[in-house]
């Protein structure tokens, strides 16, 4: 090849193309995206006085979602749904509806994940697991489902000495459980897996939005 | 492009010449690079042999959770990231700066000036990916795939990239002759394309975040292209350099070669997104990452073809030689990785690959048994004419072919079978989530014997490296170069 200057305008605009193509028309598209209510009145705005969606992680379970990322989460769980027909996300309960842009303007940084060696998380706040069941996963994911190949977190949680009362946060083992804590010893959630929990109930996908409406 | 070249083995004869004089300006060329060129190769080593670690224990884990459990630092999400950016940036970028800068300097015939800023800028770019990885160990990973060092770590990596990077382009500024040769084409396109990509990744995911999921359009739109627009090309060039100087016969087809590039500069780098099919993002931007993807079928077939039809007749030459063993069978995986990538981004195969081991096993095929070695090749190749000095073991390099085609071949076998089998249990909701990660331990256990075979490939490697860089008496007065098989004494390597 001679023609240099047709080289060096070929390898800029290859690169301009797509940057203009995928990256500013999404961010002009995606970027003036707002919160919204349920859904619009007959003028297509929001109605007053409903709770704008989608909420803002706010407080423990901001804390919380810090933590996930310092774990590395998202290297085994995905925060998306996919739509009805297309995989059987619906079907395993992992949301009610499939998750839309709108659903992630609120978030500073976006963990949508691509890789699902467990279960899809944009919904596990709603699902029937409380705080005790997470904290005992998270401590030992043998403990609630044997055979996982999640790792543990113990490192999440510190062992006392129990003196006078039972801390009332202590993990609440199954009778009998081999993972359980020495007698008169109890395992007690430090600060990092009290905000972890409290960011998993807080995933959530139990709104409608206009563009994205729960079926019931 | 604008007038056809007169003969192609016209071009190809300057850098393969007879002449004396030519001989000594490339001599010239590559003393002028040396001493930056063993820095990079060097670092590429050891960051090679620290990201095989992380890669063992990170497959370990994946069928043993309760295996080096107890801290954070060393939990499966940590390990796997300090793996892939050890891997990336540690041995990719250096393995690059070494081979990548020193065929462009060699095909511009324009001496390296000042080759020790060129080290100093090498050593900043080792400290920072040594803070970044320490970082991510530390518990400040970013979780942004392919982007997990922390902010502190990135402006000096940014920076040192600009130092490292823009050595290639004065090469280029200052090269003699009228002909730019196919294999400079991509080392100056990649140049270029690298940086723009991560600064543009990281200011709008990380300094600035963007407004949602256009961060995670911005995250594939550079991790896909640090494959497509910077290992592939750098990859490519050294391919195209290899092939011709070994056999000593020029590449088949000019048009092929033009047709190539500009087919890869102009689809590629709208691929990424198929990373992000079924996900809350408009559809068309997958449709237009789809059809890209798709379209890649013509540069791969193209470059496929014309690599084919160079060796073409010559395979015992290529069987022989070291470095035309590995980079031929690299070459052979950028056809198969690519035409599988294509398949995997029309969206009845994606329903099924996404999100599972496929993708892993598949970006093991582009990045190891493609990129990793081609540039294994290249090292064959260049190692002998910067020391003046043969390979010391060939039992050594057919260990390492060895460990590295049958562990590479097993762990792909593994992972794509799992990862189809994990695909059509997930969208089979009556088998439960659990059901389906039992079901993929055993191919999991597989994946790490397969590391284990790599490991062993990596360690003959880095034996006869390290024995032929500080070698002994008996190493610099072998006379002819090594190769892979004793009956025939002729050729180069």
């Amino acid at each position: 090849m001679k023609n240099l200057p047709l080289l060096f305008c070929g390898i800029f605009f290859a690169l301009a193309f797509s940057f203009t193509g995928l990256i500013l028309s999404s961010n002009i598209q995606i970027g003036s995206l707002n919160q919204t209510t349920q859904s619009l009145n007959e003028n297509g705005n929001n109605i007053a006085g409903e709770t704008l969606y989608p909420l803002k992680t706010a407080g423990l379970a901001k804390q919380g979602k810090q933590v996930y990322i310092e774990m590395g989460c998202i290297y085994c769980h995905t925060q998306q749904v996919r739509r009805q027909g297309f995989g059987a996300d619906y079907e395993r309960n992992w949301g009610p509806r499939q998750s839309v842009a709108r659903d992630y303007i609120m978030q500073d940084r976006v963990l949508l994940g691509t890789m699902r060696r467990g279960p899809d998380l944009m919904h596990v706040g709603g699902r029937p697991l409380n705080a005790d069941w997470h904290h005992l996963h998270l401590y030992n994911p043998q403990i609630t489902s044997k055979g996982s190949n999640m790792p543990p977190f113990a490192f999440l949680y510190e062992t006392h000495k129990i003196e006078g009362e039972p801390s009332p946060d202590a993990l609440k083992f199954p009778p009998n459980s081999e993972y359980g804590p020495e007698e008169g010893y109890e395992i007690v959630p430090t600060r990092d897996a009290e905000a972890l929990v409290e960011y998993l109930l807080s995933l959530k996908l139990d709104y409608s939005l206009p563009e994205a409406q729960i079926v019931e | 492009m604008d007038t056809a070249p007169q003969s192609n083995s016209q071009i190809a004869n300057p850098y393969s010449s007879k002449d004396a004089a030519v001989r000594a300006e490339l001599s010239e060329i590559d003393a002028s690079i040396r001493s930056s060129a063993l820095f990079f190769t060097v670092s590429a080593i050891f960051w090679l042999l620290a990201g095989t670690v992380f890669a063992l224990i990170t497959a370990y884990k994946a069928h043993e959770p309760a295996f080096m459990a107890d801290g954070a630092w060393s939990t499966f999400g940590r390990m796997r990231s300090a793996h892939l950016n050890a891997m990336a940036l540690g041995w990719g970028n250096n393995i690059i700066f070494a081979i990548g800068l020193w065929i462009m300097a060699r095909l511009c015939r324009a001496p390296i000036r000042h080759g020790g800023m060129l080290t100093i800028a090498g050593i900043f770019w080792n400290v920072g990916l040594t803070i970044g990885i320490g970082g991510i160990i530390a518990g400040d990973i970013t979780s942004v795939e392919w982007l997990e060092i922390p902010h502190y770590a990135t402006p000096l990596l940014a920076i040192s990239y600009a130092l490292i990077g823009v050595w290639g382009i004065v090469a280029f500024k200052f090269r003699k002759g009228e002909h730019v040769y196919v294999s400079q084409w991509y080392i100056l396109a990649a140049l270029f394309w690298f940086p723009w990509l991560y600064v543009i990744a990281q200011v709008m995911i990380i300094w600035f975040p963007a407004r949602g999921v256009v961060q995670s359009v911005t995250n594939w739109w550079f991790a896909h292209n640090v494959l497509g627009l910077w290992l592939t090309p750098m990859a490519l060039a050294t391919a195209y350099y290899l092939i011709p100087k070994v056999l000593g016969r020029p590449i088949y087809s000019y048009y092929l070669s033009v047709l190539g590039f500009w087919a890869l500069a102009i689809f590629y780098n709208w691929a990424g997104v198929h990373h992000l099919i079924g996900g809350p993002i408009p559809v068309w931007l997958i449709s237009a990452g789809i059809v890209a993807s798709v379209m890649m079928v013509i540069p791969v077939i193209v470059v496929g073809l014309n690599h084919h039809m160079s060796v073409v007749g010559l395979h015992k030459e290529v069987w022989r030689s070291p470095t035309l063993r590995f980079t031929v069978f690299g070459a052979i995986s950028y056809t198969l990785v690519s035409l599988i990538g294509s398949s995997m981004a029309v969206r009845s195969v994606n329903e099924i690959t996404h999100f599972t081991d496929f993708t892993v096993g598949h970006a093991h095929h582009g990045v190891y048994a493609f990129f990793s070695m081609i540039m294994f090749g290249g090292v064959y190749y260049m190692m002998p004419r910067l020391l003046k000095r043969e390979w010391p073991s060939a039992t050594l390099i057919k260990l390492h072919f060895w460990g590295s085609a049958v562990g590479i071949s097993v762990m792909l076998f593994a992972l794509h079978v799992t990862g189809w089998i994990q695909g059509l249990e997930m969208n089979n909701p009556d088998i439960s989530m659990l059901e389906v990660v039992q079901n993929s331990i055993p191919w999991l256990k597989a994946r790490t014997v397969s590391g284990v075979l790599l490991t062993f490939a990596h360690v003959a490697f880095a034996v006869n490296f390290f024995w032929m860089l500080f070698a002994a008496g008996a190493v610099r007065a072998k006379q002819g170069p090594t190769l892979l098989d004793s009956s025939s004494k002729e050729g180069a390597a």
